[in-house]
């Protein structure tokens, strides 16, 4: 454990905080993931993300388990707990409380104008998501080349994302990508 | 699964609890549905949901998501709770999130022990790199393909609402709660104002 401020603290803030502004899910707090825990933290490297990001998806689970890996990486299976926890439970019980107050009154129109009105904040959060990932992931050309790759199969076809995944770790296992 | 809720369709009201799944079939139901989604859980979750246990119907299925997708944080886990404790109260709620989570956080805690032991083996490293540019490319086919809807509605504002999001975030790299506590009332706002129009 660290001597100058407790990391499993800063761990929970950090993520207890994050979650409420998680618009439209885990995925798109990544950009913020990687500023705090990257640029403002220094509890990971560039390089150190995206290995954790790809480790996360190469498990099974919801995508929040990169926070998992952050915490983890930070504090041990202690600091792994905490961070999830953290990023889970404040939206949980707001998820809880809402839902039972609507199902008691019928507006449904104030749900749905809100619901619009972030679909577009989400996708663009998103969109820098990928952006973050890239940048701190495709560092070669063939990297990169891997990236539109994928992105281009996915978009065109149905194929399992899993092949997908397995193919971009056989070309990186031959020395393909550097 | 002991108590199958057997009504296929439950009629419009739902206040009707025929036979509720119990606590350990929430955990195991959720726990199947995580471990079977590789790159999102969401459709397993539906599937296992509606089709397979009929503890939902697909309309309602989709208004809980609605409402789940429109609060912050991770969606499938606020789905989960809010699913757990309809049946079951607080305690469903716990189970449902406690089967979700669990497990994989388990396989992900031994992947990321086995990193740190491992990570430095330049092998391993390169598998790894190759899996991350593979899913970054992943994640923006999943933008690419919700941004469709924007373009073909041509939603001008949409767009630039989304095009200053990325720039925000992206690009300048501000804090995400201020960008959020500026671009949430005014997307609001925005939307109100062109659902006015249109109306009248």
């Amino acid at each position: 454990m660290n001597s100058d401020a407790n990391p499993l603290l800063a761990l929970a803030s950090t993520f207890g905080l994050m979650s409420l502004f998680a618009v439209g899910g885990a995925s798109t707090a990544i950009p913020e993931m990687h500023r705090v825990a990257v640029d403002v933290q220094h509890w990971l490297t560039d390089r150190q993300f995206a290995d954790i990001y790809a480790i996360s998806q190469l498990s099974p689970g919801p995508n929040v388990l990169i926070v998992t890996l952050i915490g983890y990486s930070v504090a041990g299976i202690a600091g792994g707990l905490v961070a999830t926890l953290a990023m889970c439970v404040p939206t949980a019980v707001l998820a809880y409380y809402v839902s039972r107050v609507l199902r008691r009154s019928s507006d449904a129109r104030w749900p749905t104008l809100i619901q619009a009105a972030l679909v577009p904040l989400s996708i663009g959060l998103l969109g820098a998501s990928g952006f973050v990932l890239a940048r701190t992931s495709d560092r070669t050309v063939a990297a990169a080349l891997v990236t539109a790759g994928a992105a281009v199969l996915a978009s065109a076809t149905r194929l399992n994302p899993g092949w997908l995944l397995l193919a971009g770790g056989c070309l990186g296992f031959v020395g393909l990508i550097g | 699964m002991p108590p199958d809720s057997p009504p296929a369709a439950v009629p419009a009201p739902d206040l009707s609890t025929p036979a509720p799944p119990n606590l350990i079939a929430l955990f195991v139901a959720f726990a199947k549905m995580s471990l079977a989604g590789f790159g999102g859980v969401l459709v397993w979750a539906r599937r296992g949901i509606v089709d397979q246990h009929r503890w939902m119907t697909a309309d309602e299925f989709n208004e809980t998501f609605a409402l789940c997708h429109f609060l912050p944080g991770p969606n499938i886990v606020n789905l989960t709770f809010v699913f757990g404790s309809r049946f079951r109260g607080l305690a469903g709620g716990i189970a449902a999130f406690a089967g979700l989570v669990g497990p994989p956080a388990v396989i992900v805690t031994v992947l990321a022990a086995l990193y740190q032991r491992f990570g430095e083996i330049d092998a391993l490293r390169r598998i790894l790199a190759g899996v991350s540019c593979a899913a970054i490319g992943l994640l923006i086919s999943t933008v690419f393909r919700m941004m469709l809807p924007l373009i073909k509605r041509r939603d001008l504002v949409g767009l630039v609402v989304m095009l200053a999001v990325f720039a925000a975030i992206g690009l300048l790299r501000l804090p995400l709660p201020a960008v959020l506590l500026v671009a949430i009332p005014l997307s609001i706002a925005i939307t109100y104002a062109m659902r006015r129009k249109g109306a009248t």
